[in-house]
């Protein structure tokens, strides 16, 4: 174990896996180019060179396709989108396509494709470049849906995404990129459907993915200066769910937030209450809180663009209200993207 | 200034002016951090919108990509309201929540712009075909770049514009690169953009676009047959951009072009080409030029004071907009804290 940030963990665990596995490659566009990725395929491109990081035309539709139909034929495809947003032009492929292939033609085999999306926040992205479709694709049976928090997590589900027999969406928030965190030297799986409990606590469970669980975790430390213990769980991947891990920190607390970077309707947050209604309807001392965006598209006006993304200080009001507290102050906002040297 | 030594002196006062305010803009950006939303500057292809936009009658409509200033003030939009935009700041053409890549001018026929590639191209053959079955006779015109022509809503707006013979011009700005991604590497040797038009029954054409006087006449060709039923039109128009894809740099040092290609479109400078086609005739061209670099410099400076004084749009107000007043209070949940 040694420290790396988030993007060279990623880095590293597509390097280690295409050493061992022949058949992995990278499709993206721009995958080469002087930024390869916010760094993240820059050494594969060095190691391997453009058979197998492969620059393509902007053809999100047909370039998830053909991930598809090489993925049927004895490869196994990252395709890298630095904008999730683009996923939308490939939603056929992903969803008709890459989601029901070893179901609808009687589990004769799979397409094991790789899709990594990298949600933009911050420095008004804007409506179109800031959304984080983890949810959406979650939806869909037939996908494997991860959005890792720390360096570990973010090396770990993409060895597991590259072993796998089926289709995997990995979403990455860049603002994760600069956060550095111990990780495993080789290449170890971080198994799909198992949660992490970050911080321990008693009094209230706040359940998050991907970059809302580092603004839990400052909103539990900052709430521990007021007596207040939260627990934090970050469930890691979202199709499959760690039902257990959510409903035995509930079982305890009786409290549940669920902080989420995409809306509350029909999204993550919706679907973790549904796990705790259908599993402990009695275990709720108080009503479920979802913290998440307002529901209108992201706004590029700084002051708006502030109020529209969730943060520590939602987290910690949405817990304190839950236990009956009147505000204890701010705890500010975890901005994690200090230092990041590409505000666009 | 106004408009008083003709038609082609205007296309070099327009094109002055486009150069001024994105260069000054460039370097408040980089140098004030206020204007926090991505830009693409299209300083070096001010001809293509500018020729194209002065072939547009004032009802026609206007479309574009991502880079996006050049055709929002070449269709006549509101410098103020870009600026102000840019800022973030309520008196912004999107008031604030759009940004650079979503600029909108209704009143000047600038009808809107998009960050995701290609979806305007879709969006102007629709608007086409309102006109074509509401009768009016305007044209829209839809800038894009090369990268969006291997989007396959390409393929499939160009079929559906040359089956129904709607009035649409797609305007092309080939650029050479899609972010760093040279044309080469990303379509076949041998083949060509305006060839593929072609090849969907569009009526296709290539254009020096750093010649701003031929890119007017193939455009005011265009536009005129699209107006008189005959079909839509393509023009993929050959240019180049100085700065980065995105940003005020230069891009000169991230080392998928050579400094020396930078230099070479820089000497093709469509102002400058202008300028000496219209010298032997206007010996005074020089010194107006000179003049409006002043009068666009101030301009613009003061549009920048301005967007700063404003006031950011209120918090209060953040999902307004996501659906119209009447349905607003039903659907909304207000804040980050919903129950």
């Amino acid at each position: 174990m040694r420290t790396l940030k988030y993007w060279e963990a990623i880095s590293e665990a597509t390097v280690q896996c295409m050493t061992d596995d022949p058949r992995i490659v990278i499709m993206g566009e721009g995958v080469d180019d002087h930024k390869g990725a916010f760094g993240t395929t820059k050494e594969a491109y060095a190691v391997f060179g453009p058979q197998r990081v492969i620059d393509v035309p902007n053809s999100e539709n047909a370039c998830a396709g053909v991930a598809v139909g090489a993925a049927a034929n004895g490869l196994r495809p990252i395709v890298v989108h630095t904008r999730a947003d683009f996923m939308f032009l490939a939603m056929d492929a992903l969803v008709n396509l890459t989601a029901k292939w070893r179901y609808m033609f009687g589990d004769h085999g799979g397409v094991p494709v790789v899709t990594r999306g990298v949600v933009g926040r911050g420095w008004g992205q804007g409506a179109t470049h800031s959304q984080s479709p983890h949810a959406t694709f979650a939806h869909y049976p037939g996908l494997h849906v991860a959005a890792p928090a720390s360096p570990a997590d973010a090396k770990g589900l993409l060895v597991q995404a590259l072993r796998s027999g089926d289709p995997t969406i990995l979403i990455e928030n860049r603002s994760l990129y600069p956060v550095e965190g111990e990780v495993h030297t080789g290449p170890v799986p971080v198994p799909f459907g198992v949660g992490r409990v970050v911080r321990p606590g008693s009094d209230v469970t706040v359940v998050a993915v991907s970059l809302m669980v580092h603004e839990a975790e400052l909103a539990a430390r900052h709430l521990a200066g007021e007596g207040i213990s939260v627990e934090v769980v970050d469930v890691r991947s979202l199709r499959p769910l760690d039902d257990a891990i959510i409903c035995e920190s509930v079982a305890r607390t009786g409290r549940l937030v669920v902080a989420d970077t995409s809306w509350a309707r029909y999204g993550f947050a919706a679907e973790v209450a549904a796990v705790v209604a259908e599993n402990l309807p009695g275990a709720l001392r108080e009503p479920v809180r979802r913290v998440t965006p307002p529901d209108c598209p992201s706004p590029v006006s700084w002051p708006l663009e502030e109020a529209w993304n969730p943060g520590a200080d939602s987290i910690a009001r949405a817990c304190l209200d839950l236990l009956g507290h009147d505000g204890v102050g701010s705890p500010g906002s975890a901005d994690v993207a200090v230092g990041f040297d590409a505000p666009y | 200034m106004a408009n008083d030594r003709g038609p082609d002196i205007e296309l070099v006062r327009t094109m002055v002016r486009i150069r001024r305010v994105e260069e000054v803009l460039a370097d408040c950006y980089r140098d004030e951090q206020r204007m926090r939303t991505p830009v693409h500057f299209s300083i070096g292809q001010e001809a293509t919108s500018v020729g194209m936009c002065a072939a547009a009658d004032p009802d026609d409509v206007v479309y574009a990509g991502h880079r996006s200033h050049a055709p929002y003030l070449a269709k006549g939009g509101d410098l103020p309201a870009l600026v102000a935009e840019l800022h973030g700041k309520e008196a912004g053409c999107s008031r604030g929540r759009g940004g650079s890549v979503h600029l909108v001018d209704a009143a000047a026929g600038f009808a809107g712009s998009a960050a995701i590639l290609g979806e305007m191209i879709s969006v102007a053959t629709g608007a086409a075909w309102a006109f074509l079955l509401t009768g009016r006779s305007a044209v829209a015109v839809t800038f894009f770049g090369d990268g969006a022509t291997e989007e396959g809503v390409f393929a499939e707006s160009l079929n559906l514009a040359a089956v129904h013979r709607l009035p649409v011009v797609f305007v092309c700005e080939n650029n050479g690169y899609s972010v760093a991604s040279p044309l080469r590497r990303r379509q076949p040797a041998g083949t060509g953009i305006a060839a593929r038009a072609a090849a969907h029954g569009v009526h296709a054409l290539e254009v020096d676009g750093n010649d701003v006087f031929a890119v007017r006449a193939v455009g005011t060709a265009a536009v005129a047959r699209a107006r008189a039923g005959q079909g839509p039109v393509f023009i993929e128009s050959h240019t180049y951009r100085w700065r980065e894809h995105v940003g005020p740099g230069r891009g000169d040092d991230q080392g998928y072009r050579t400094k020396a290609e930078i230099d070479s479109w820089i000497e093709k400078c469509p102002i400058r080409r202008a300028v000496d086609a219209l010298r032997p005739a206007e010996p005074r061209i020089d010194d107006w030029v000179r003049a409006w670099e002043t009068e666009y410099t101030a301009e613009i400076h003061e549009a920048v004071g301005r967007a700063r004084a404003a006031p950011w749009p209120d918090v209060a107000s953040l999902t307004h907009g996501a659906y119209s007043p009447a349905t607003r209070h039903e659907s909304v949940k207000g804040g980050t804290c919903a129950r």
